[in-house]
């Protein structure tokens, strides 16, 4: 099998997991959602990371590749920790 | 000690297995920081397994992005207030979709350098750069409106789906040129345009559309970043890409149920754009006059409630009234007056704005519920309080099926024995529609500020009993 299709495979199926997990989660977290996957679609950063540090890279693709890993890190770090800080807010009633 | 392939795809496989748990977690508030924590995880090892493998061989500028980035991202979400989180989320989004533009422009010039160019890599490339480029530019425009530097209302001009579709088109050509012939001219042309399609097509949609905009834009993200991992043959990029794309998809079209509205009319239709056209049932109301009240009368009929819900729009977010309703919350619940918060799906700018707003607050989460739980217990409700939500308590939904709002799933505010409506004026919500529950004899308006309402009633609940 070609690795498109294999590629292609991985992304459908991934698609059908995406669906269910999805449906699960409460929509009192709706907005820690949206912080999450913003935070994990900061994986990008591998992108990045391979376009930078690659042998062949000239000078245009590394500067290309700086900003796409600051820009992915932004995501990364502000991601997570906007999503950790709102979740630490989500308290049970004391007593 | 560098990392083998297949040693780094196991560390992959590894870390979209957590990525998946930490979407997991958000199943419940209890689940959900080691959720995230897990995610950080995912991160981490994703992260170190690219830099460990032998395709990385330099580091000065990806230690700089990183640090530099690390501290940006941080200071970003130390910072955000609770109530600008749509505008920190736009920025994120847009963030993204530059990174997938800028790794596909990077990937092709290493790829025209080490002479490995073929057209389904090309294509590949197109697709991530196309998606990338929209969600950069549609997230600019939709951070601009949050934040208020760009108008919130929805422009429209003549031949507006003409033009978006002549562009579209000429985008789509260009990527199939580039793809088969390499040439550097349709690259760029082709990106430009991409550009400008994220711009047409978020300018015209209105503020009161938000939720559904930062839903799709979040769904554009993990597209891109689905895109960019095919072209790198990456399948954590094409796990995490459809994990995120369909998160925002779902999301989607959540809120577009919670409006009674499909997606294409939300993304072509440009709600509240329509003024008037024949009479509607909320002009004739209209002529019959509205109760005002004061805030005694309102704590007259809470003190001695059983139930009282309270309904919060975004109106109490621009007043940061939240922490005022905690302090009444608590007297209330002194008085063994049982407090509830009702939450519809589309308050606020962004799915679940209200709940994070609240939790902000410190009103613990079990008090706070969502549409469905909540609507049976209106009818033994004392009294409902309606804290800057307008077109979601409108019971226009139900019964005009002229208004622009007609068939939206509403809260049923209005079969409590007493509401009170707490607003700044007579100014209809954001769908441009007035409200016919205003009318309805049990129901009165407190005018003012929500937050000099909200901190007056707790000084009446405080001075003790009438």
């Amino acid at each position: 099998m070609p690795d498109t299709l294999v590629a292609l495979y991985v992304f459908v199926l991934a698609c059908f997991i995406g669906y269910f997990v999805i449906w699960g989660v409460t929509p009192a977290l709706h907005t820690p959602l949206v912080a999450l996957t913003n935070a994990i679609s900061g994986i990008v950063i591998v992108g990045a990371l391979l376009v930078t540090g690659a042998e062949e890279a000239g000078s245009a693709a590394e500067i290309m590749g700086f900003f796409a890993v600051l820009l992915a890190s932004i995501n990364v770090f502000g991601g997570f920790l906007v999503t950790n800080r709102m979740l630490a807010m989500f308290k049970k009633k004391k007593k | 000690m560098e990392l083998s392939a297949n040693a780094q795809a196991l560390a992959y496989l590894v870390s979209a297995i957590l990525f998946i748990f930490a979407l997991k977690g958000l199943t419940h508030p209890s689940s959900a920081r080691r959720g995230n924590f897990l995610g950080m995880i995912g991160m981490a090892i994703a992260i170190v397994a690219t830099l460990a493998g032998k395709e990385v061989q330099s580091y000065g500028f990806i230690i700089a992005g990183v640090v530099a980035g690390a501290l940006i991202g941080g200071v970003l979400a130390a910072r955000v207030q609770m109530t600008a989180m749509p505008q920190l989320v736009a920025a994120l989004h847009s963030f993204v979709g530059m990174a997938a533009v800028l790794v596909a422009i990077g990937t092709f010039l290493n790829h025209r350098a080490a002479g490995t160019l073929n057209p389904v890599l090309m294509g590949e490339l197109s697709a991530g750069i196309v998606i990338g480029a929209i969600t950069f530019t549609g997230s600019v425009v939709a951070f601009g409106k949050l934040q208020g530097l760009i108008s919130g209302a929805p422009a429209r001009f003549a031949g507006q789906h003409a033009l978006n579709a002549v562009i579209g088109v000429l985008t789509v050509a260009l990527a199939v040129h580039f793809a088969m012939t390499g040439s550097m001219t349709s690259l760029v042309v082709m990106t430009l345009l991409a550009f400008l399609i994220g711009l047409t097509l978020i300018i015209p949609i209105g503020g009161a559309d938000m939720p559904v905009i930062i839903s799709m834009l979040n769904s554009y993200s993990g597209w891109a970043a689905a895109a960019t991992g095919f072209t790198l043959h990456n399948n954590l990029l094409i796990i995490v890409g459809a994990l995120v794309g369909f998160s925002g998809a779902i999301l989607s079209f959540i809120m577009c149920r919670a409006m009674n509205r499909s997606i294409l009319n939300v993304v072509f239709g440009g709600f509240g754009s329509d003024s008037g056209g024949e009479q509607s049932a909320g002009a004739v109301a209209a002529d019959k006059g509205v109760n005002s009240a004061s805030v005694e009368d309102a704590i007259y009929w809470m003190e001695d409630a059983n139930r009282v819900i309270i309904i919060p729009g975004y109106g109490m977010a621009v007043a940061q009234a939240q922490h005022a309703l905690k302090e009444m919350m608590e007297l209330l619940e002194e008085r063994n007056v049982e407090v509830k918060f009702a939450i519809h799906p589309v308050a606020g700018r962004m799915p679940g704005h209200m709940n994070v707003l609240l939790a902000e607050a410190d009103i613990p989460y079990d008090h706070v519920l969502e549409m469905d739980e909540i609507n049976p217990e209106f009818a033994s409700t004392d009294v409902a309080l309606v804290v800057g939500a307008n077109d979601v308590v409108n019971p226009a939904a139900k019964s005009d099926s002229s208004s622009p709002i007609y068939g939206m799933p509403i809260l049923e505010a209005g079969k409590a024995r007493h509401v009170y409506f707490l607003k700044r004026s007579m100014r209809p919500g954001y769908a441009g529609v007035d409200n016919l529950l205003f009318y309805q004899d049990n129901v009165s308006l407190i005018f003012g500020d929500a937050k000099d309402t909200i901190e007056g009633m707790v000084v009446a609940l405080k001075g003790g009993g009438h």
